[in-house]
C-alpha cells in the first residue's frame, strides 16, 4: 500500500529534552503521516520513550512543539484518536481482578466521557476488537492468567476498541516468547495495511524492527529518519551507536 | 424478638455499621490495587487528630475527624505527585505527626473523658442519632460519587498512563478518590475506632482478591465478607460483652483465612 505522505498526523518541530541538566533529546524533528508504520529505534537511554511522552503529552518538552492532527499538544482535547499500548507485560500485576472482556471495555472509556456507562454498541467494538487479535474465546478469563504473548494482544484489542487512528506501542515485545512476537508483528503488519492504521512502534531490537516498518526514526539524543528502513544497514548502526555492544541479535523469519 | 433490638443505641448502631461495611470495600478495593492500603490508616491516624480537636473545642468530634482528614488527604496526594516526597515517606510524615499532635492535645485537656477511648477502638453505644444522619448522607454521597466515576477508577487503578493519554482527567480522579478515602475513614470511626479501620477496607477486598473473578464479582465478593464480618461482630460483641471493632475486624480475618485455604490449589 502506498504511503500517504500529503496528511501529516505528528509533527514534531525542533523539541529538545533535559532531565535536569542532562540533554536527552536535542533539536528533534520528526514528521508522521498517516498509514506510517514508523519504527522509533535507538539505544536504551537513547530518549525514544521521553520522545514518545513529549508526543502523547504526558512531558512538556524544554524547547520547540508538538501537534497532533493540526493542534498544539497543549490544546489538542480529541484523544480518543489516539490508541496507546504500554510497556505492560513485564511489569504487569498478575492479581488484578479484571477479566480480558473489562480490560478491553476500557479502550471505550475515554470516548464515552465521564458519567455514562457501556452501551450496546460498546459492547459489540469490544467485541469486535476482541475477534480482530484472536482473543475473543479468552473474553471471559482473567487477564493475569494469560501468557505474555496473549496478553499483548489484549492491550492492542484495548487500544482498537477506542477506534483510533493512530496506535503508539511502547517496547510492546517486553516479556513475549519469541513465536508470539512472529505473530504480533503480522497482526501489526494486518492493522497497518487492512485497517490503515497509524502505527508508531517503539523498540531497541533494531534489526527486528528494520523487517516490518515502512519507515523508521531513529533517535540517539538527535534523531535521523529514513524511510527506506531495508537501507538502514548495518554500517549506520554501527555509526550510529559507536559501539556494537548496543546492537542486539535477533533472528526474526 | 431478639433482645438486640430493644435497645435504640443497638439499632443505631447496627444501621451504622451496615452503612459502613458496605462503603468500606467499595473504596479498599482501590486502594489495595493501587498499593495504598497505608493510607487508611494514615488517615485513621489523622483523624484522632481531629477527633481531639472537636473534643477541646467541644464540637461533633466526627466533623472534626472528616475535616482534618479530608485536608490531609489532599496535602498528602499533592506531596506524592510532587515527588518531593517519596509516597510511603509522605504517609509516616502525616501517621506519626498526627498521633503527636492527637497526644498533645489530649494531655492539654488533661486526659478527656472515656468517650475516647471508644473512640480509638469502637463502640456501637458512642453512635448518636447525629452521626447516624452524617454517616447516612455521608456514606450516601460516596456511593453516588463512586458509581459515577467508577470506569474512571477502574482504568486509572489497572493502567494510569494509559488511562492519561485515553483523555481521562487522572489528577482530578485521584485526588477525589483519595478524599473519598479520607471520608469513609472518618465515618467509620465510631463503629471500629481509629485504630482498626483500615482493616475494614483493606481485609474483605484482599480476601475476595483471592477467588480471582472479574472486578465487579470481586466487589461483590467483597461486600458480602465486609457486611457478614459487620453483622456478625456486632451480635457477637453485644451479647459475649466484647469490643465491637476488635470483634468485627478478628472476624473478617478469619474468613480470610477460610479463603486463604480455599485457594490452596
Amino acid at each position: 500500500m502506498p504511503v500517504d505522505h500529503t496528511k501529516n498526523i505528528i509533527e514534531v518541530s525542533g523539541v529538545s529534552f533535559a532531565y535536569n541538566e542532562d540533554l536527552v533529546l536535542e533539536n528533534v524533528d520528526l514528521n508522521i503521516h498517516k498509514g506510517d508504520y514508523v519504527g522509533v529505534i535507538g539505544p536504551n537511554g537513547g530518549g525514544k520513550t521521553t520522545l514518545i511522552k513529549i508526543m502523547l503529552g504526558l512531558l512538556s518538552p524544554s524547547r520547540g512543539t508538538v501537534r497532533m492532527f493540526g493542534v498544539d499538544i497543549h490544546d489538542f482535547k480529541n484523544w480518543s484518536r489516539i490508541g496507546y499500548v504500554p510497556q505492560k507485560v513485564i511489569n504487569f500485576d498478575v492479581n488484578f481482578p479484571a477479566t480480558v472482556f473489562e480490560v478491553v471495555a476500557m479502550g471505550r472509556y475515554g470516548k464515552l466521557g465521564i458519567f455514562k456507562s457501556l452501551t450496546r454498541e460498546d459492547k459489540r467494538i469490544i467485541n469486535e476488537s476482541l475477534r480482530q487479535v484472536e482473543m475473543f474465546e479468552y473474553r471471559n478469563r482473567i487477564i493475569g492468567d494469560l501468557s505474555g504473548g496473549q496478553q499483548q494482544r489484549v492491550f492492542i484489542a484495548r487500544a482498537l476498541a477506542g477506534q483510533p487512528e493512530v496506535i503508539f506501542l511502547d517496547e510492546p515485545m517486553a516479556g513475549v516468547d519469541v513465536l508470539a512476537q512472529d505473530q504480533f508483528y503480522q497482526l501489526l503488519k494486518k492493522l497497518n495495511r487492512e485497517l490503515e492504521l497509524t502505527l508508531v512502534f517503539i523498540s531497541h531490537d533494531i534489526e527486528a524492527v528494520v523487517n516490518e516498518v515502512t519507515e523508521i526514526a531513529f533517535v540517539n539524543r538527535s534523531l535521523s529518519y529514513d524511510n527506506n528502513p531495508k537501507n538502514f544497514g548495518r554500517g549506520d548502526l554501527e555509526k550510529l551507536y559507536g559501539d556494537n555492544k548496543f546492537i542486539h541479535h535477533h533472528k526474526h523469519a | 424478638m431478639l433482645e438486640l433490638f430493644q435497645y435504640s443505641f443497638a439499632i443505631r448502631g447496627l444501621v451504622a455499621g451496615l452503612i459502613i461495611g458496605f462503603i468500606a470495600p467499595l473504596i479498599g478495593i482501590f486502594l489495595v490495587l493501587r498499593r495504598y492500603s497505608l493510607i487508611a490508616d494514615t488517615l485513621a491516624h489523622v483523624s484522632l487528630a481531629g477527633i481531639a480537636i472537636g473534643f477541646l473545642l467541644k464540637i461533633n468530634p466526627i466533623l472534626t475527624a472528616i475535616a482534618s482528614t479530608v485536608l490531609s488527604s489532599v496535602v498528602i496526594e499533592r506531596m506524592r505527585t510532587s515527588k518531593k516526597v517519596y509516597g510511603e515517606s509522605a504517609l509516616a510524615i502525616f501517621l506519626s505527626g498526627s498521633l503527636a499532635l492527637a497526644v498533645v492535645l489530649i494531655s492539654l485537656a488533661h486526659g478527656f473523658n472515656t468517650g475516647l477511648l471508644n473512640y480509638l477502638f469502637g463502640s456501637i453505644v458512642t453512635v448518636k442519632q447525629t452521626d447516624l444522619l452524617i454517616i447516612g448522607s455521608l456514606g450516601a454521597l460516596v456511593v453516588v460519587v463512586l458509581a459515577l466515576f467508577y470506569k474512571e477508577l477502574v482504568y486509572i487503578t489497572f493502567d494510569e498512563e494509559s488511562a492519561q493519554v485515553s483523555g481521562i482527567p487522572t489528577r482530578l480522579i485521584n485526588t477525589l478518590l483519595i478524599v473519598l478515602a479520607a471520608l469513609t475513614v472518618s465515618l467509620s470511626i465510631p463503629i471500629v475506632g481509629v485504630l482498626l479501620i483500615s482493616a475494614l477496607m483493606v481485609i474483605p477486598v484482599v480476601t475476595a482478591l483471592q477467588f480471582r473473578r472479574s472486578f465487579i464479582k470481586t466487589i461483590f465478593i467483597a461486600e458480602l465478607v465486609s457486611l457478614f464480618s459487620v453483622v456478625t461482630g456486632i451480635f457477637a460483641s453485644f451479647y459475649l460483652n466484647l469490643s465491637t471493632g476488635g470483634t468485627i475486624v478478628l472476624i473478617s480475618l478469619l474468613v480470610f483465612a477460610v479463603s486463604l485455604g480455599l485457594r490452596k490449589r
